[in-house]
């Protein structure tokens, strides 16, 4: 039950926050924010409940709850949680306060409304988490669109239109791809067993043709890498986050993204590990490329917002790469960067928010010297700057550190391009907090400095991101044993995650 | 025939006699309540007598009560319900006399029933002639300009398709000797069967028959006739007519077996893909609401016919089950336009729409609703209809056909989004916004239509189990 709860409190609160606003700005303000600390208080309490916390055990599901709903079509509403959804589901009430929050003075216009897409749409990312049911899986899938389209369409800045228009048929089509191949994957199954069903148990381990898998492996690749964003797929991602209002980014970045990775991890690799292993050197070299392109193209701005927005391009690199590398470290790292990156991103997009509000601009050329005027804005900017690098002590470095451990001993030659990212990344990072922050002070900008509400809102991602910096493992055995489950789910199948590439690991060395 | 046959026909009896009643009662006496009423009242007890048909009852070879019929007529019959109750509001004040509009519209009732059972091609013909010439008159109605043009333009179209199926009919009578559906299939397969000749007359009645359901490349006629027509027969043009002819045409290639003329296949296969990328594409370019609608129609159409071409058990039920979903979406969409549109012209233009949430909120998220069913969005009747349709497809292996429809749902969602954020952005100036309150007959359809709307998106079981067991006895 309490699986169902976790998606009916947002969907709930969304619709009270629409009911009581009329005349009302601060009513629909506060019934999101309890609704999500409740929401974000049982999903501690399902953490705290578990031992898997702790490592002990290595169970995969946590609850799980199946009920009928369309059984003609083999379609069940099957919910169920492993650490990792856990995780996820942890993030999604965390940033989901936080974008409350953060967007507390910025939104003044239909209020209600607003708070009632912002709980939907998190409402559908928590459903994505924790759907078991691949015909459920797209039902949320798609529904979260929606109130993201509406999010970006209606409270977002200049080129909002385009970009909502952009984000949703980008998704959309990628979407339907993936409709087509959960329903070849559904009659395969069937030609097969004889049973139709939708539910991911029992379509794991399908046998297929080789062809077969590849092209319905592809078909879900597209949804998810559309999403991630991997290059070539990410055109939408810049435009969407950049237009988007401060709460819709950080949902964008923050969670929308990790859809994508969640959807690798659990969907597209498991169900077809054969295709997957095919495919892994072009996913590898597209990761890589991620990185890279994503690096450069974010030094290349002006804009601080769309540079925020590229900077995910290339840290999303990181997660493709370390989901196709497909062994434990790798896999923990990725999941690791999925966490900190969804907080790095979001803190950085809730300061360019609060930049925004106050100076009325994005453009870096315009900024300058706001270090004087607001020091406590500049500390947290340079924080999570560090952190967007990958500064050993913040988590994003525990990420990204295992995730090239992991890809090392897959390819050589990916990893150490891949590394580069981190230099890419130090360059742009400096440089934008240099341009921001330092440099030459323009007479006119007078900002005021963050407040109380702000500075608590930066106080708890600063923890975070300095928690899992320092001590990762409660996260590292919270998925453990998800992430196990997914490698036997996988390799029972293939020598998948034990790939021995033509190149020298470390057991190697020490044999010789 | 006995007089035990005519017991199944009740339901269409008495539509047809409740139009014979109103006509006379007009020679006495015009009241506009006494007619609407009496109307609603005949579509009703039509409604619950289906109920009282047991069972598969042929009535002479004419006409078949099955479930089948008996689902689409009661389908047909609820959408009229519909037409009715919100034409009797957009009426007045457009037309002096508004009495001969329901006698019209039970008329058209009548035929599409009529369609929906029929297994000859007599009563299809006979159906078909019932529905289009009462719509002739329909659609000229409230005889503005556009009305009577639109008017024209359907009477002279229609006349020319079924000029086109008449010959088809006669070709394949001249070959396989029988006008029955079921025995055509074994005067098909018999010895010394000219094929062209066949393959013609096939060619012909799908032609007369894509008239009707206004599919590319018969297309041309639609939107001038759905911009031109009044928006409630807009709504019943959309539906109810299409709606039996679809009926017809999925019974009458299923007994002759389509899938045994790949020929035949490959057209329907062409019409489906080109009405998809015709009607999405031209719809992309239009800048009145009942054009989009009419354009997107004819993609849904397309959308409908690839399930129409998928083999095995699920094509009835994705054909029914996106049928039931276009229906209430439809009905919504126009029934949104009726309730908006002044009396000088109805509210068509994009830019009518402009902030509508701000002055009415609950209109915008209906019609935001129905657009988000029409584009195949979650928790609508019109995602299941259409994952519905995309399994159906699958299914029977027809990729190629799965892809066009997928990039088509993509195209189509763009122009529904851009109708759907006018509807959010900052209020324009517009005479329509200004209509000072709303019917509440036509609130309350449009309500219940949006609650069936998402019912059906969250909770489609009941009703796939009854067309389920519909298709079981088909």
């Amino acid at each position: 039950m309490i699986l169902i709860w976790l998606i009916l409190i947002p969907l709930m609160g969304g619709l009270l926050a629409w009911l009581f606003s009329r005349g009302n700005d601060r009513l629909p303000r506060w019934i999101s924010l309890i609704a999500l600390i409740i929401d974000f208080i049982l999903v501690l309490l399902l953490w705290m409940q578990y031992p898997e916390r702790a490592g002990l055990t290595n169970r995969s599901w946590l609850v799980d709850i199946n009920l009928e709903w369309i059984p003609r079509l083999g379609i069940s509403f099957h919910l169920a949680l492993d650490g990792l959804s856990l995780l996820l589901v942890m993030l999604t009430s965390f940033l989901g306060i936080m974008s409350v929050a953060a967007s507390w003075t910025e939104i003044k216009e239909r209020v209600g409304f607003f708070h009632f897409n912002l709980m939907w749409s998190l409402a559908g990312i928590t459903g994505v988490f924790l759907s078991l049911d691949l015909f459920l899986f797209y039902f949320f899938w798609e529904l979260m669109l929606v109130p993201m389209y509406f999010l970006i369409a209606l409270w977002g800045h200049e080129n909002r239109i385009s970009a909502a228009v952009k984000f949703f048929l980008f998704t959309q089509l990628s979407g339907l791809l993936m409709l087509a191949a959960i329903l070849g994957l559904y009659f395969v199954h069937a030609r097969g067993t004889g049973i139709y069903t939708f539910d991911y148990t029992q379509l794991l381990g399908t046998t297929m043709g080789s062809t077969e898998g590849m092209l319905l492996m592809l078909g879900f690749l597209i949804a998810f890498v559309v999403k991630l964003p991997a290059v070539p797929f990410h055109t939408w991602l810049p435009d969407a986050h950049t237009e988007a209002p401060t709460a819709g980014s950080i949902i964008l970045a923050g969670l929308l993204l990790k859809t994508g990775a969640y959807g690798l991890l659990r969907f597209a690799v498991p169900l077809f590990p054969h295709a997957a292993l095919d495919f892994t050197p072009v996913a590898m070299a597209l990761a890589v490329i991620g990185i890279l392109y994503g690096a450069v193209l974010a030094f290349g701005q002006t804009d601080l917002k769309r540079l925020v927005a590229y900077t995910s391009v290339s840290h999303m690199g990181f997660v493709l790469l370390g989901i196709f590398a497909w062994n434990e470290l790798a896999l923990q790292g990725a999941v690791i960067q999925i966490i900190c990156h969804g907080i790095s991103t979001g803190a950085l997009f809730i300061i360019v928010g609060a930049l925004q509000e106050r100076i009325h601009t994005r453009d870096m050329e315009r900024m300058g010297g706001l270090w004087t005027s607001a020091p406590r804005m500049g500390g947290v900017g340079l924080l999570f700057g560090l952190a967007s690098l990958g500064l050993p002590g913040l988590g994003n470095f525990v990420g990204e550190f295992l995730v090239l451990i992991g890809a090392y001993t897959v390819s050589i030659p990916m990893t150490a391009i891949a590394a580069t990212g981190l230099v890419f990344a130090t360059v742009y990072s400096l440089w934008m907090i240099q341009r921001t922050f330092f440099g030459p002070r323009e007479v006119y900008l007078k900002v005021p400095d963050l407040n109380m509400r702000e500075m608590t809102v930066m106080a708890f991602m600063v923890a975070v991101i300095v928690w899992i910096g320092l001590y990762p493992q409660p996260v590292i055995n919270t998925a453990k044993g998800a992430l196990n489950a997914l490698q036997k789910n996988a390799g029972a199948m293939t020598s998948f995650g034990k790939i021995s590439y033509p190149v020298s690991t470390g057991a190697d060395r020490d044999t010789k | 025939m006995t007089l035990n046959d005519l017991a199944p026909l009740i339901p269409l009896m008495v539509i047809a006699v409740s139009s014979v009643i109103i006509m006379l009662g007009i020679a006495f006496y015009r009241s506009r309540a006494f007619s609407g009423l009496l109307t609603l009242a005949g579509i009703a007890v039509a409604f619950i007598t289906l109920f009282g048909v047991q069972g598969t009852r042929q009535v002479t070879s004419l006409l078949i009560l099955d479930d089948y019929a008996l689902f689409y007529i009661g389908l047909i019959l609820a959408a009229s319900f519909v037409v009715a109750l919100l034409s009797s509001d957009y009426l007045e004040g457009r037309r002096e006399n508004i009495e001969e509009f329901y006698i019209l519209l039970l008329l058209s009732t009548l035929g599409s029933s009529v369609l929906a059972a029929s297994t000859h091609f007599v009563s299809f013909f006979i159906g078909l002639e019932i529905l289009s010439v009462s719509l002739y008159a329909l659609i000229a109605y409230t005889r503005n300009e556009l009305n009577i043009e639109a008017g024209v333009k359907y009477l002279v179209l229609a006349a020319a398709s079924s000029a086109f199926l008449l010959f088809g009919i006669a070709l394949l009578y001249g070959e396989t000797g029988t006008m029955e559906f079921s025995r055509m299939s074994s005067g098909i397969s018999a010895q010394g069967i000219n094929k062209g000749m066949l393959l013609t007359g096939f060619a012909l009645v799908l032609t007369g028959v894509g008239f009707k359901l206004a599919v590319a490349p018969f297309h041309m006629w639609t939107p001038d006739v759905y911009e031109g027509a009044p928006a409630p027969v807009t709504a019943f043009v959309a539906t109810v007519s299409k709606g039996g002819v679809f009926a017809l045409l999925l019974r009458y290639f299923i007994q002759v077996d389509m899938h045994a003329y790949p020929s035949l296949f490959g057209a329907v296969a062409f019409i489906a893909v080109a009405s998809m990328f015709a009607g999405n594409l031209l719809a992309l370019l239009q800048k009145n609401i009942k054009r989009i609608l009419a354009y997107s129609s004819i993609a849904h159409l397309g959308y409908l016919l690839v399930a129409f071409l998928a083999g095995g058990v699920m094509r009835v039920t994705a054909v029914t089950f996106y049928l039931v979903a276009y229906f209430i979406t439809t009905l919504g969409a126009f029934g949104v336009v009726t309730m908006l549109s002044g009396k000088e012209r109805d509210a068509d233009a994009v830019e009518d729409y402009q902030g509508l949430f701000r002055h009415r909120p609950w209109l915008a998220l209906i019609f935001s609703a129905m657009l988000f069913s029409l584009a195949g969005i979650p928790l609508t009747a019109g995602f299941i209809g259409k994952f519905y349709i995309v399994a159906a497809g699958a299914g029977s292996a027809l990729w190629l056909l799965v892809i066009m429809l997928v990039i088509n749902s993509a195209i189509g969602l763009y122009y529904y989004l851009r109708i759907i954020v006018v509807l959010y952005a900052q209020p324009g100036h517009s005479e329509v916004s200004a209509v000072s309150s709303l019917p509440l007959t036509g609130s309350l359809v449009l309500v219940l239509l949006t609650v069936l709307l998402l019912w059906l998106g969250v909770y489609p079981e009941p009703l796939i189990e009854m067309i389920h067991r519909m298709t079981m006895r088909f």
